[in-house]
């Protein structure tokens, strides 16, 4: 890759412009911080459940294009889904900005609004900015033991 | 012997063509573009010379130092303590035994701390330190005063990226025992009046430790005319190795301070009732150093010393202002640290961009800048951002590597907008 629009796609950048869901949810019935201590990015989700649905999904925070519209993405992807359903896309979607997936016949089970970010497996020091909301909405959900990640310099 | 640099020339001048054969890193493309290194203030690339002079050590001369009879331990020792020698000559200090080989500026900085600070801080004592220090100036500060109960306090950075002298008589007080500044600023590339701070710090009781990792690269030290109490540096942003830095300290404040770590090399008698340190400087030197690392370190002294400083200074600070004057054509762009005195460092954030994102587009350039905080969070803090793009400068840097920056950067508003 060597043209940043690979990257840099354009529904990428229209959500960094203007991120959906960008708002506080005072009734989120939970919420969850992010911080990237490599680059000092941080968000907050907030959610709202109803039985086992997220009815209601925000974000709010600092941090680069791919940080911010990730988790622009993410809140239009996961509104409706139950948890198991929140895990398993984190998973595909982890697995194709690492690079770990089996190609493109894996990535056609994603949505193709978080596909976008397949450009990422291209650069490993940007994947912690396309998984950062995702941690933090795993640990609003009570799941994923997330571990601090290495420190920032 | 290193070749001369033309003032300001591109990569056609000959004597920068010639100097820059002697970093053969730099030939080679990134994502199909010829690498334009402008990350020099997180490290610099080793010419040849060191690395071959590391090479051979290993090669031709490693033993282990001050442990054997044998003829190679012996040449080994004297190469360790050659490197010494080189360091007490880059600095002007007065005597080898001030000067103390380290892991890196941290390491010195750390040892410091524990020592001189553990030794002499005492509860409601102060260590002033600056907004502009790099993280490894700040935390092993308040590593000690946590465990001495001293406080720590911070002298401002003005609007252009300056100490705010103005306040150091206030700040300056009777119980202040340390100043910790660094000679150059990592992100905004700043050069503070380090004799001027000294010389009032002495004036109030308070010794001064200078962090020059980014002074030594760019500019001639001599630590008795700064009047530094402590002055710390690390080989690779000086275009030596990584693991090796040097520590110099004033004579009678190193002797009277107790070993950090213990180990071998350092002692002069040991049983399990009493030890005994060995004299300074090993008596800091715990354990086998990094030999290979410090004979790298005196071969990138040799390659400095041959250089004229006068020239390499103005040859890095015109591409400094070139790169200054040309980027601040690009729409939103924000220079953060106007300070007239600057070397080395340019910082600067792009409105509506973040800092990583315009790192990411130059990469693909081939261009290597630092986007983040530069572990300097206070100083981000202070400037009310959260992290700049940061493009630095070493003698083997070109003017086609401003124009590529700033072509990159044009392609940055480019793909954002703006
Ligand atoms: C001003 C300053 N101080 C200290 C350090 C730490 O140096 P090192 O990581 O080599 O110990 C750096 C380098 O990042 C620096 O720029």
């Amino acid at each position: 890759m060597s043209d940043p629009s690979e990257l840099y796609q354009s529904v990428i950048l229209d959500h960094n412009r203007a991120p959906r869901n960008y708002r506080e949810m005072p009734e989120a019935s939970a919420q969850a911080e992010g911080y990237n201590p490599m680059c000092g990015d941080q968000l907050k989700v907030w959610l709202r459940l109803d039985g086992d649905r997220i009815v209601d999904v925000s974000f709010q925070g600092s941090g680069c294009a791919i940080s911010k519209a990730s988790a622009s993405l993410m809140t239009t992807a996961v509104k409706g889904k139950t948890p198991a359903e929140v895990e398993h896309l984190f998973q595909r979607f982890q697995r194709m900005v690492t690079g770990q997936d089996s190609g493109q016949a894996e990535q056609d089970e994603l949505p193709a609004r978080l596909v976008v970010f397949a450009g990422v497996r291209e650069f490993p020091s940007r994947v912690k900015c396309a998984t950062l909301s995702w941690h933090a909405l795993r640990s609003a959900l009570g799941g994923g033991r997330e571990r601090p990640g290495p420190g920032g310099g | 012997m290193a070749p001369t640099l033309m003032a300001t020339g591109n990569a056609a001048g000959s004597d920068l063509a010639r100097l820059r054969r002697d970093f053969p890193i730099l030939r080679q493309s990134v994502h199909g573009h010829p690498l334009v290194y402008l990350d020099n203030a997180a490290t610099s690339q080793k010419p040849r010379q060191v690395v071959q002079a590391e090479a051979d050590f290993s090669v031709l001369e490693n033993a282990n130092v001050h442990r054997g009879v044998h003829s190679l331990s012996q040449r080994a020792t004297s190469r360790y303590d050659g490197a010494r020698e080189r360091v007490r000559a880059f600095v002007n200090a007065g005597h080898c035994d001030e000067i103390v080989l380290t892991a890196g500026t941290t390491a010195g900085i750390n040892l410091i701390a524990q020592s001189y600070g553990g030794s002499v801080l005492r509860q409601g004592d102060e260590i002033l330190l600056t907004e502009m220090e790099h993280h490894s100036n700040i935390v092993p500060w308040q590593l000690i005063a946590g465990r001495t109960g001293a406080r720590i306090r911070v002298l401002p950075v003005t609007d252009r990226g300056e100490l705010d002298l103005s306040r150091l008589p206030e700040l300056l007080s009777t119980r202040t025992r340390i100043v910790a500044v660094t000679h150059v600023s990592n992100v905004l590339g700043t050069v503070n009046p380090i004799l001027e701070i000294a010389a009032l710090a002495r004036a109030a009781g308070a010794v001064t430790v200078v962090d020059g990792a980014q002074a030594v690269p760019h500019f001639p030290v001599d630590v008795q005319t700064l009047g530094a109490d402590f002055y710390v540096a690390s080989g690779h942003k000086m275009y030596g190795p990584t693991g090796i830095g040097f520590l110099y300290g004033r004579r009678e404040l190193l002797e009277a301070m107790p070993p950090w770590q213990g180990g071998g090399g350092m002692i002069q008698r040991v049983s399990f009732e009493e030890t005994s340190y060995a004299p300074v400087p090993a008596r800091f030197e715990a354990g086998t150093p990094p030999i290979a690392q410090a004979v790298g370190l005196a071969a990138a002294i040799d390659y400095l010393s041959a250089l004229d400083w006068a020239q390499l200074r103005g040859h890095e600070d015109g591409l400094v202002a070139q790169a200054a004057e040309r980027i601040a054509e690009i729409p939103g762009y924000r220079l953060i640290g106007t300070a007239p005195t600057r070397v080395g460092a340019l910082s600067f954030v792009l409105e509506g961009v973040h800092p990583h994102d315009v790192g990411t587009v130059l990469d693909l350039r081939g261009i290597a800048v630092r986007a983040s905080h530069h572990c300097a969070q206070p100083l981000m803090r202070r400037f009310g951002i959260t992290g700049t793009v940061r493009a630095s400068f070493a003698m083997y840097n070109t003017l086609d590597d401003v124009d590529a920056l700033v072509a990159g950067l044009r392609e940055v508003r480019q793909v954002f907008g703006g």
